[in-house]
């Protein structure tokens, strides 16, 4: 285990030593590329002074944010078309239609209404978090065991009931999934309208360097911010794992 | 002509001493009539166990006695009441207990949703989960997942979460089509001996004939293609039964003889 993980290492800690090499043997002078030891030290600082860290928490508030409550309509809107087939019907179109559109492109309409900063982000991010979150969480409600759902027929659970205390825990596996992977897509859209226009967070950051040609500055921006991505990642999988896995087991055994 | 003024009054007053009835059921499936101007009558406190083929709807009828299918037409009633909508005093076993527990609920857990939709008081559910725990042989198991549990565990657990119902009718469906022997011998010892203390009515639906006449009070077999009664034989076999002596019983071979055949014919 711990041989693989460090013959897994060798390939890219290699491929940045030969870098390193070859930037201070050519004196690097670039506006994109710095060796990775001015990256370490631009990192370093930018933690020191605070910047990085203001960035970040702008940044994840707005993704969390949006992830909440893009989320929380997806969530809501995905168990009722599941539910209720006749009204799936009746919103196919609408939702095929509007699903489509690249949350970027509403940037502007969003500027327009809100203006710079959180709420113009995190409404962004929202859009763009409703969608996984619908389809998946609509595709699990749909099928939560058939038996099940004639339990709660026999009971007479009422509707409330039905959903909390048999359609929601049945789904709730794929609806983690369904979260874990809007969750990646809520960085992603925020760092890209923080990139296009929103003056705060990461990507914003990573434009001032840029503009800066700090090269160093931008790099550690970039490597920041794929640590964050990694570790937003690495920590839903664990809390999966952690949540699930007696309901994953039962899966596989049923 | 007194007779005949007479008969048609027994006809019509049937029904109401019955608990369950059936009064020409068809209920129709993807314009295949499944069942067919079924007519029945249970009385309250009666075991009756269903057989057939497979495919002559022995199931379907049964979830036609619990309204999870309205029939196509006719009427199926219960305590005089036509069944529009699954009550909560009719408790369904389903074969498949793996797939009719909640997963992610304990023992205890799982009988409490019974409770929760009755609407026991959380302060007395605790209570009652303990005691039908115990009735069906459970007791040391109310933490465990049903993942945990045995196959006739499992069961026992679905049968206890049906009690918890207080049901005046259960429909069992194959409960132990898929129980070892020994297993499934052991819970229709039980199953009896828990109906015999509450006079429960009980619809039993099996393809184990044997089971059929060592459990019923009255076994009727369907024919397939559509489902319609085909035979329907009393069952006088003393109470309460055993599993060496009434099955060595000569009533019990003749029965099972009998059966054994009409099932012969109806798949011929």
């Amino acid at each position: 285990m711990m041989a693989d993980r460090v013959k897994a290492l060798a390939l890219p800690v290699s491929l940045l030593l030969i870098f390193e090499i070859w930037a201070r043997s050519v004196h690097l002078h670039s506006d994109s590329l710095a060796p990775p030891s001015a990256i370490v030290v631009a990192l370093w600082s930018a933690l020191a002074d605070g910047a990085i860290l203001t960035a970040t928490r702008d940044t994840l508030l707005s993704a969390f944010a949006g992830l909440f409550l893009g989320g929380s309509i997806g969530l809501a809107l995905g168990i009722l078309l599941g539910l209720l087939q006749p009204v799936d019907r009746l919103m196919e179109v609408t939702i095929e239609a509007i699903r489509p559109i690249p949350s970027i492109a509403l940037l502007p309409i969003a500027l327009i209404a809100l203006g710079f900063g959180y709420r113009m982000e995190i409404a962004i991010v929202g859009f763009a978090c409703v969608w996984p979150v619908l389809i998946l969480t609509r595709a699990a409600v749909r099928e939560v065991e058939p038996r099940l759902m004639e339990v709660s027929h026999a009971l007479r659970l009422s509707p409330a009931d039905r959903v909390r205390k048999i359609v929601v825990p049945a789904a709730l596996p794929r609806i983690f999934v369904a979260f874990r992977l809007a969750a990646g897509i809520a960085l992603i859209v925020a760092v890209t309208v923080e990139i296009a226009i929103n003056p705060i967070g990461l990507g914003a950051a990573i434009m001032a360097a840029q503009q800066g040609l700090q090269a160093d500055l931008m790099l550690a921006y970039l490597f920041w911010i794929g640590l964050i991505g990694f570790g937003l990642n690495a920590g839903l999988n664990l809390m999966q794992a952690r949540l699930f896995g007696r309901a994953a087991l039962v899966r596989d055994d049923a | 002509m007194a007779l005949s003024a007479v008969a048609p009054k027994q006809a019509a007053a049937r029904p109401q001493s019955a608990q369950i009835a059936f009064s020409n059921v068809t209920l129709i499936l993807g314009g295949k009539p499944i069942v067919e101007d079924l007519s029945l009558a249970v009385k309250p406190g009666e075991f009756l166990c269903v057989v057939g083929a497979s495919g002559c709807g022995k199931t379907t009828a049964l979830r036609l006695a619990a309204a999870l299918y309205q029939p196509t037409s006719g009427l199926v009633q219960f305590d005089g009441q036509a069944m529009t909508a699954p009550r909560r005093d009719i408790a369904i076993v389903f074969q498949d207990y793996g797939k009719a527990l909640l997963p992610w609920r304990t023992a205890a857990g799982n009988v409490s949703l019974a409770l929760e939709a009755t609407g026991i008081p959380a302060a007395q559910r605790a209570g009652r989960i303990d005691a039908l725990l115990k009735k069906v042989g459970l007791p040391n198991h109310a933490g465990k997942y049903p993942a945990e549990m045995s196959g006739g565990m499992q069961q026992r657990l679905q049968i206890a979460r049906c009690l918890a119902q207080d049901p005046k009718a259960l429909l069992m469906d194959e409960p132990f089509g898929a129980l070892d022997a020994m297993t499934r011998q052991g819970l229709q010892d039980e199953v009896l001996s828990l109906v015999a203390a509450s006079s429960t009515t009980v619809i039993f639906v099996t393809h184990d004939l044997e089971e059929a006449i060592y459990l019923g009070d009255r076994v009727i077999g369907l024919l397939p293609n559509p489902g319609r009664i085909g035979i329907e034989l009393p069952i006088d076999l003393p109470r309460p039964r055993d599993q060496l002596t009434t099955r060595e019983n000569p009533e019990f071979l003749r029965l099972r003889r009998e059966l054994f055949d009409f099932i012969k014919a109806s798949e011929a």
